[in-house]
């Protein structure tokens, strides 16, 4: 029941926010994106580490019950739900120091964002994973196409017809999927669960891998489906920017990993070495690309683009640590994502660049917010005791132990890392001031109550990384039993 | 059957209410017809008759088209405002041609003998070939007239032709007698059979704008009034596939190893011609025009895959589209207005720039009838499309489900115009004065686009 309440709740807050006028629309926003993260906090706290649904509910919906109504949360959705509930507030608290144009649809725009991501995370029904999986893409790209940049049209409508070009192969695979269920007699069932037990023949697996495949490598992206990615991340208003890169990609993972490990199981062992070497191709081509940048939005777009690579790569080994990596560090990398592209923007409108050889020498004028640029970027260079750390360690070693050229290739991400964010640190941060960066102002105080939870949460992941990871645990070796 | 008598009658009472010095009598008095029409048809509900020397069935299945005829025709009825105030129009006319055709529509919905097929055909287009022409001054709409006359005349001999072999294999019009001879054919029915089923279809697929008999439709669709133009897309495309739904399914259900393949090539050649070439118009009624060809695409993977779920779904998807083109064609007649260029309404893509700005409710409406045809989730015509996909894969078609599903993400993109358009682009588009009425008509159709959307199953309790 719980989770209905999750999923309506932002809805309602929604139309409720439609129909304010003026500014008020985001406290109004703020506010019900808090109770959401006060509702997924009480499942995160009162959930049992099992590898069960929880707190579901079930109504019939289509085709005489055989398509259900259906949702619930079990570790793995446990995990992005909070990432989703904790980031949404975060996200709408720092999209305050603008003003939008037509406020109340742009706030209530992100909360229907919020409610079709916790729904494609908690849903238990095959279509209604595919409703939510569309339904999240329209919030997002109005928001984009509407307070974008200069190109934004052309570039944002690149992206909607990518994404759901994309995700119709994956409705095709599940109608097949779905007529496969309940054969030769008996009714059909959508429900996930009834198409992990399908027997399917070799050639079938292939057939719906490449289905899903193209779907989710569009939404993550993997190489060599990302060209949508960086320039709809820089063209976008930075909220929808973060809800992109913070929450929006982990659909793509999230849905290799509810989906296509236990459905196909064979159709990735057969083609998880392609899938491999794709995602880790991503990986060192994004990081390359990423340390030639000039912009500091396209810079952590990169980035992003190529930490990702390595999520699908530890998923695509079917090994609990490759998909509990990528489990703890689509949490970490949201954080930390969504962290950067706050500083991006602090920065950029304070010095009206994104271009990083016009600054130099703000750490002069902002201790406050060189510490949690320093810590963000700790994370996302996967320092131990950060939260990058504890999952791309996991990632790594799945992926090392599944081949070890690749893990080493993929090893260099690490690195790589390291070079970019550094060189974007010392950059902004250290040198000589420039005339634009001449008196920056330090963080004020609204803008610190963004980076402190994120500063709270990279911390807690990298030390205690177990109280998110036996909360998954269960559910991901009950995922990955019926690859055996 | 009593809507049909009930509607010849009333049309004629509309014609000598034409008399009247007050012409805003008309309006309400054809509204109040259909509603009238509407709910004579329920009366029968969950009875299955036979008619007119049992020349006509009337069944669910038949009252469930009937009643998306009716609403469309209430809807179209509904936007024609403007009919009174211009002088030379006649409403008195068209409303009675309005109710002709819809008695056209209804025959060839529950048609139990091919003689009744005919007539109603024939009722139906000719009352199309005169409306499409009653834009006298438009030199567009005579063209429009005669092409549909001349090239529709054509089909209908095709029609007529085929049921004449029919009748030389079967000896009867029934469609029973026709099921029943193929049955005790022992699978070797005459040749005759097979020639006259095929020019039957072509004469109907020619109604339906299926390609390869679709050239007429971007002319016709452009050159007619627009209101008409939206009547023309979801009446005569409701009535064309009940009746093809009707032939297939009761006659020649025994001999569907003959006829898939060809409707299944015609179903790609449909699809492909339709989609391709919407995406390169630059007026949104013709790019509406081939847009309505792509959806017959659609609905023909219905009748390909004929089975279990054909019925419901070929009824779903003919409520959605109507749904969406007849809102669209609503405020493509509001925005065309604002901007003449040569004394016409301009209908390009680029007069609905702006037009969130200051009329964000049309927007909206046309933003979800947009949605709705591209097949979004959350809107109806992606229930529609998903109920027509399953059917496909019921019958192991993925291939046509494969093409289907490519051709809906070109779809997107000569729909998404429209909505670029609107929300993203500047323009100078002033407030747009919409009567309560007209605007009620509208939201209403956009309520039940989305609630269809998001509870289909509410109207699959009902079938």
């Amino acid at each position: 029941m719980l989770t209905l309440i999750i999923l309506l709740f932002p809805v309602l807050a929604a139309l409720l926010v439609l129909a304010v006028r003026g500014q008020q629309a985001k406290q109004i926003a703020f506010i019900a994106a808090l109770i959401e993260l006060g509702l997924a906090g009480y499942a995160f706290f009162s959930f049992v580490p099992d590898a069960n649904s929880q707190f579901g509910f079930d109504y019939p919906w289509l085709a005489q019950g055989t398509i259900r109504f259906t949702a619930g949360i079990d570790g793995v959705s446990l995990l992005l739900v909070v990432l989703t509930a904790l980031l949404t507030p975060l996200i709408i608290l720092s999209a305050f120091r603008h003003t939008y144009d037509r406020p109340s649809v742009f706030y209530a725009l992100i909360l229907f964002m919020e409610a079709a991501l916790l729904g494609v995370f908690t849903a238990r029904d095959a279509f209604l994973f595919y409703l939510y999986f569309e339904a999240a893409l329209l919030p997002v790209y109005f928001l984009a196409a509407l307070w974008g940049g200069e190109n934004r049209i052309p570039v944002t409508f690149k992206f909607f017809v990518y994404t759901i070009f994309g995700s119709l192969f994956m409705l095709v695979a599940l109608v097949y999927l779905y007529f496969k269920t309940g054969t030769p007699a008996g009714l059909h069932s959508s429900a996930i669960t009834a198409l992990y037990n399908l027997n399917l023949s070799p050639t079938e697996q292939s057939w719906i891998f490449w289905a899903f495949f193209i779907a989710f490598a569009i939404k993550m992206p993997v190489f060599p489906f990302h060209t949508w990615q960086p320039d709809t991340y820089v063209e976008s208003p930075t909220p929808a920017t973060m809800l992109l890169a913070g929450i929006m990609l982990k659909m793509g993972v999230y849905g290799v990993i509810r989906l296509m490990l236990p459905i196909v199981p064979e159709g990735v062992q057969t083609w998880g070495m392609t899938a491999l070497v794709l995602s880790v191709i991503g990986i060192v081509y994004g990081a390359i690309i990423a340390i030639r940048q000039r912009d500091m939005k396209r810079l952590i777009a990169y980035s992003s683009f190529s930490h990702v690579g390595l999520m699908a790569a530890g998923v695509f080994t079917l090994s609990l640590n490759g998909v509990q990596g990528a489990l703890v560090q689509m949490l970490a990398h949201g954080i930390n994502v969504v962290g950067m592209f706050f500083v991006a923007d602090i920065i950029a409108s304070r010095t009206s660049t994104r271009l990083i050889d016009q600054m130099g020498g703000i750490t002069r004028y902002t201790p406050k917010l060189t510490v949690y640029f320093m810590i963000l970027l700790l994370g996302s260079v996967a320092l131990p005791l950060t939260n990058g750390f504890v999952g791309e360690f996991l990632l790594l070693s799945g992926v090392f132990e599944y081949n070890n050229i690749l893990g080493a290739v993929a090893g260099l991400t690490i690195i790589f890392g390291a070079v970019y964010m550094l060189r974007l640190f010392q950059k902004t941060m250290f040198g000589k001031t420039t005339p634009l960066t001449e008196g920056f102002n330090d963080v004020s105080g609204s803008e610190s109550w963004v980076f402190i939870p994120l500063c709270i949460m990279v911390f807690w992941i990298g030390m205690v990384p177990n109280s998110f990871l036996k909360l998954t645990e269960p559910a991901v070796a009950n995922l990955l039993q019926f690859v055996k | 059957m009593l809507p049909i008598i009930l509607l010849s009658v009333f049309g004629i009472v509309l014609l000598f209410l034409g008399f009247l010095k007050t012409r805003a009598v008309l309006l309400p008095a054809a509204l109040l017809f259909i509603l009238i029409a509407l709910g004579a048809g329920f009366l029968e509900w969950n009875k299955s008759y036979l008619y007119f020397g049992d020349m006509l069935l009337i069944n669910n299945l038949a009252i469930l088209f009937s009643t998306i005829v009716l609403i469309s025709a209430f809807m179209v009825v509904a936007l024609s405002g403007d009919f009174l105030e211009d002088e030379m129009a006649q409403p008195a006319e068209y409303y009675a041609i309005l109710l002709f055709s819809i008695v056209g529509a209804m025959m060839m919905i529950g048609y139990e003998n091919l003689i009744m097929l005919f007539v109603g055909v024939e009722i139906l287009s000719v009352s199309m070939y005169i409306l499409t022409g009653s834009d006298k001054r438009n030199l567009r709409s005579n063209e429009a007239a005669l092409k549909y006359f001349l090239m529709g005349s054509f089909a209908t001999g095709f029609m007529l032709f085929g049921m004449a072999l029919l009748y030389g294999a079967v000896g009867s019009f029934t469609l029973t007698d026709i099921k029943s001879y193929i049955l005790l054919s022992h699978g070797r029915p005459s040749l005759l059979l097979y020639m006259g089923e095929l020019l039957v279809l072509i004469g109907m697929l020619f109604k339906v704008s299926a390609a390869p008999f679709h050239f007429w439709t971007p002319d016709v669709y452009e050159g007619a009034p627009t209101l008409f133009t939206a009547f023309m897309s979801t009446v005569v495309k409701t009535a064309g596939f009940a009746a093809l739904l009707q032939l297939l399914s009761v006659s020649f259900s025994a001999i569907y190893g003959f006829w898939w393949v060809i409707l299944a090539a015609i179903t790609a050649l449909t699809l492909l011609a339709g989609n391709l070439t919407a995406v390169y118009q630059n007026s949104f009624k013709r790019m509406m025009a081939y847009s309505s060809i792509s959806h017959a695409g659609y609905l023909l993977i219905g009748l390909a895959a004929l089975g279990q779920q054909s019925r419901s779904a070929l009824v779903f998807y003919s409520l959605a589209y109507s749904l969406a083109t007849i809102s669209a064609f609503g405020i493509l007649l509001l925005v065309a207005k604002q901007h003449t260029t040569d004394g016409r309404p301009d209908e390009s893509y680029s007069a609905f720039n702006g037009l969130s700005r200051n009329n964000p409710l049309l927007a909206f409406v046309l933003a979800v009838s947009m949605l709705s045809l591209a097949g979004i989730p959350l809107t109806a015509g992606f229930w529609g499309k998903f109920m027509l996909f399953s059917a496909a894969v019921d019958r192991g078609m993925v291939w046509i489900l494969i093409l289907a599903v490519l051709m809906s993400a070109v779809g997107i993109y000569y729909y998404f115009r429209v909505v670029i358009a609107m929300y993203f682009r500047e323009g100078q588009a002033g407030r747009i004065r919409v009567a309560p009425f007209y605007q009620f008509i509208l939201i209403a159709a956009t309520a039940l686009t989305i609630i269809l959307g998001i509870v289909p199953g509410l109207f699959q309790n009902i079938m």
